[in-house]
């Protein structure tokens, strides 16, 4: 047994003491053995892998158990034995590559320091080991691809940088936290094909931690399930997706179940929205191009596309925040005034929008009820007993207790929670038109799945239009009725849900639904065979 | 890529800012010579002394060209510098340049010795209280450096001449180097002037260095050097101070152009010859042809310094080196 996690309990500082994160997992990894660890955001899954290397974060301690590595408890090392193990033996694969690599060292330097404070390779040996793994990893140029600086780099090849770097001193461990999650599809599945072949052509060992069911699928031997800091159940994958046996791993299976009913939508009359023939972009570089779709009334349509493909920038085009070089947005037949100074109030009223991260888009220092005064009183002048009246309103809408919620800071509410006060805050205004940029890209499954429930039935109740903007073909095939596939700036296809994805009427298209991860363990292994990574 | 020129836009940004600083020194010279000029009393007068007839004082501010208009006058003067011509002391008659020279390079020289001691005392402090924060080295360093920029420099002037030369006897009180002084000698003599500086410029330096550092310490980056084994004095000055480095080499920026600009005092207390001293004499004088240059001398000062700490910042930054 390379790694043996025995009882392990790990705890968090809060206001008031020391908090149990985790209460008493086991972990076993064999030598070149891959286990998966599935669960929901706030399930202990990166706490348990970074015990894995003896580490607990700032503002964590090891309040009991073992990590035994080859033999030795990490927990009870000196601090310097166990910096000798990090990274040489066990290495960690993190989640978001563009914050984990310094910005002030070229990416050779960063994959060099490992050997050389571990004194595992000369110089000479580590730069030819780098280029070596880099023409693995299918990186551009691999003799002087070190030499870039992080930022000189795509996202999916800085991932795969990274797992380049894990390797460098051959480790028997390595901790993967989310390495792809940050990725577009069609770029996930080139990282997880470097990712596998490394690993198995290394013979090393891995803990593969993700939220994505399928994902995990495709890497790991073993997947254990954790949720509030416990286990939940292990099994062999292949058995663990055939015959889950505890109610919340099958509930994780059987999530996207939602699934709108096809309508009719009414067809008279101009749309909410059109876009006719816009071309965009900030200074000199333009991102859009004569990109043209419409928001049929009462409709959502969803745009899907990978990152940099203009989705964002469209809806920046709509609320008047950028204003296009060429083309106009129409609202209602009525071409709207490019910028937002333009606009009158009543234009501005019309188009509302939510956006992915709650975190940031609500004031940390208001209450939720100054968060939704403000649209109150700007738009529709409501004060006193009148404003309080749908302040209340609004809070029932969202399916949230007025009297537990409205004095609250966004601090005190749950992600989900705070997507909620989000919509809220767009259904003030009285909008005919919300624009939804990636609004449950950031949630956990289920509670993403609660937030389009909930945006599905106010749809219904107030004949919203949405334009739902996501990466996510799950997502589009839960709530569209039109789908927008955009890719770098121009529109590919447009239509009805089912012309548009079923089959994939354009060829694009289909690339993109064959890259999204299927929840069947051969799955990643038939697509390299189809010569897709 | 990055492997084309480099300098290329870091060249056109310095040649950029040297303009504006250019410009910027045109700005203050023509603020310098107005307040000079509001400035009340008569410099003919004062020359000349009490017993002076009005036709002497007439014909001397004549001579001296003080009967022509302001904007004649300020063309004369900042063309006369523009060809390298200073003036004359109105006081007493030698070339401005000549009597700045040398106290220039006095006000330089102990700058330069201040500098030297106090920035990587600084840095390093900065460095170790940011490495062992919430320790009793982190605040005892704190303390200390704070008390030292909280009293007043002629205090901790006195402090130290009383301790180290009064009583010790190990330095000389008077800094004046004297004549033709060895090197050995001038830093002898110098060295208590120069401590002073390094105690009331030191806090300044190292908080911010601690500062930078401690904020650069939550990156992502950071825990992912930890988790390669990095030991942590070399993840404090090799992942964290290169990025940590702007706010830290603005801060020395304004504290080296303080030094060379504001030590007034300290040249007062310890007798040493230097370039603030000449300032303030002269304004007593009324010789204002030195007061100009010399507040002219410290405006560039503080717009190089100022130029240097904003390309090193740039230079630094491998996001505006090495463009995509």
């Amino acid at each position: 047994m390379l790694l043996d996690i025995q009882n392990l309990k790990i705890e968090a500082r809060g206001d008031d003491g020391w908090t149990p994160i985790l209460h008493g997992v086991n972990l076993q990894v064999g030598r070149g053995e891959v286990v998966g660890l599935i669960g929901e955001s706030g399930a202990g899954k990166s706490t348990l892998g970074l015990a894995a290397m003896g580490y607990a974060a700032p503002g964590l301690r090891f309040a009991g158990g073992r990590v035994v590595f080859d033999g030795t408890d990490l927990l009870t090392l000196p601090d310097r034995r166990r910096a000798a193990l990090r990274g040489r033996r066990i290495a960690y694969v993190a989640q978001s590559a563009a914050a984990s690599f310094n910005p002030a060292w070229r990416l050779i330097e960063q994959f060099c320091e490992g050997p050389k404070i571990h004194r595992t390779a000369s110089r000479a040996d580590s730069e030819t080991f780098a280029r070596e793994l880099y023409a693995r990893m299918h990186l551009p140029g691999p003799d002087r691809f070190g030499l870039r600086f992080p930022h000189q780099v795509s996202g999916g090849q800085l991932q795969r940088a990274m797992v380049a770097m894990a390797m460098a001193c051959r480790p028997d461990l390595i901790v993967f936290d989310e390495p792809t999650t940050a990725l577009d599809v069609t770029t996930q599945i080139g990282v997880l094909a470097a990712i596998r072949q490394a690993v198995e052509s290394f013979g090393t060992a891995a803990i593969y931690i993700t939220h994505d069911l399928a994902v995990v699928a495709q890497m790991a031997d073993r997947i254990k399930v954790m949720r509030h800091g416990r286990e939940v159940e292990e099994a062999p994958t292949r058995q663990m997706m055939q015959s889950p046996r505890e109610d919340y791993t099958r509930s994780l299976w059987a999530v996207r179940e939602f699934r709108r009913p096809e309508r009719a939508l009414p067809v008279a009359g101009h749309p909410a929205i059109r876009i006719a023939d816009v071309t965009a972009g900030y200074g000199s570089a333009l991102v859009l191009r004569d990109v043209e779709f419409s928001l049929p009334k009462g409709a959502t349509v969803a745009v899907v596309g990978e990152s940099g493909s203009g989705k964002s920038t469209t809806a920046r085009v709509i609320t008047g925040l950028l204003p296009p070089v060429k083309g106009r947005v129409e609202l209602n037949g009525q071409t709207l005034p490019a910028g937002l100074a333009g606009r009158t109030r009543e234009q501005l009223r019309q188009v509302q929008m939510i956006y992915q991260m709650a975190d940031t888009a609500l004031n940390p220092r208001q209450t939720t009820r100054q968060i939704l005064s403000r649209p109150l009183s700007f738009y529709t002048g409501l004060t006193g007993r009148a404003r309080d009246e749908r302040l209340e309103q609004l809070m029932d809408q969202i399916e949230l207790e007025p009297k537990r919620f409205l004095d609250r800071l966004p601090g005190e509410l749950s992600g989900g929670q705070k997507q909620r006060i989000g919509i809220a805050r767009a259904l003030a205004a009285g909008p005919e038109v919300i624009i939804c940029d990636e609004v449950t890209s950031a949630l956990d499954q289920l509670v993403a799945e609660g937030i389009l429930r909930l945006l599905s039935r106010l749809q219904d109740e107030q004949g919203l239009t949405y334009m739902f903007i996501t990466h996510d073909i799950a997502t589009v095939r839960a709530i569209a009725d039109e789908v927008v596939v955009m890719r770098q700036g121009q529109v590919m296809d447009r239509g009805a849900r089912a012309e548009v994805l079923d089959p994939p009427r354009h060829p694009y298209t289909a690339e993109l639904l064959a890259s999204v991860p299927q929840p069947d363990p051969d799955w990643l292994t038939r697509r390299i065979a189809e010569g897709a990574a | 890529m990055s492997k084309s020129a480099p300098s290329h836009p870091l060249t056109r940004m310095i040649l950029t800012r040297f303009a504006i600083g250019l410009f910027t020194l045109l700005v203050i010279s023509i603020l310098v010579f107005l307040a000079v000029s509001l400035l009340p009393g008569d410099i003919a007068q004062q020359i000349l002394g009490q017993s002076a007839t009005q036709e002497t004082v007439a014909a001397l501010r004549r001579d001296l060209g003080l009967d022509q208009p302001l904007i004649t006058r300020y063309f004369d003067w900042i063309g006369g510098i523009l060809s390298g011509d200073f003036g004359n002391s109105l006081a007493n008659g030698r070339p401005v340049a000549e009597l700045l020279a040398a106290r220039l390079g006095n006000t330089m020289f102990l700058a330069a010795y201040a500098a030297v001691i106090a920035i990587p005392f600084a840095v390093v402090l900065g460095l170790l209280a940011a490495l062992w924060r919430g320790t009793w080295f982190d605040r005892i360093a704190n303390v200390v450096t704070l008390s030292a920029i909280s009293f007043p420099e002629f205090f901790i002037a006195y402090i130290l001449m009383f301790w180290l030369s009064v009583q010790m006897g190990w330095f000389p009180s008077i800094a004046d180097p004297g004549v033709d002084p060895g090197l050995g000698q001038m830093l002898a003599r110098a060295f208590l002037p120069a401590l002073t500086l390094v105690l009331v410029v030191t806090a300044h330096m190292m908080r911010m260095t601690r500062a930078a550092v401690v904020n650069v310490l939550g990156a992502p980056y950071i825990a992912m050097a930890r988790l390669k084994g990095v030991p942590r004095w070399r993840i404090v000055t090799r992942h964290a101070l290169p990025n940590a480095l702007a706010p830290v080499i603005n801060v020395i920026a304004l504290n080296v152009a303080w030094l060379i600009t504001g030590v007034v005092i300290v040249e007062v207390v310890f007798v040493y010859p230097g370039l603030g001293q000449l300032m303030v004499d002269s304004v007593s004088n009324r010789d204002m042809p030195v007061v100009q240059a010399c507040a002219l001398i410290f405006a560039a000062v503080y717009i190089l310094l100022n130029i240097i700490a904003d390309v090193l910042a740039i230079a630094t930054n491998p996001r505006l080196l090495h463009p995509r």
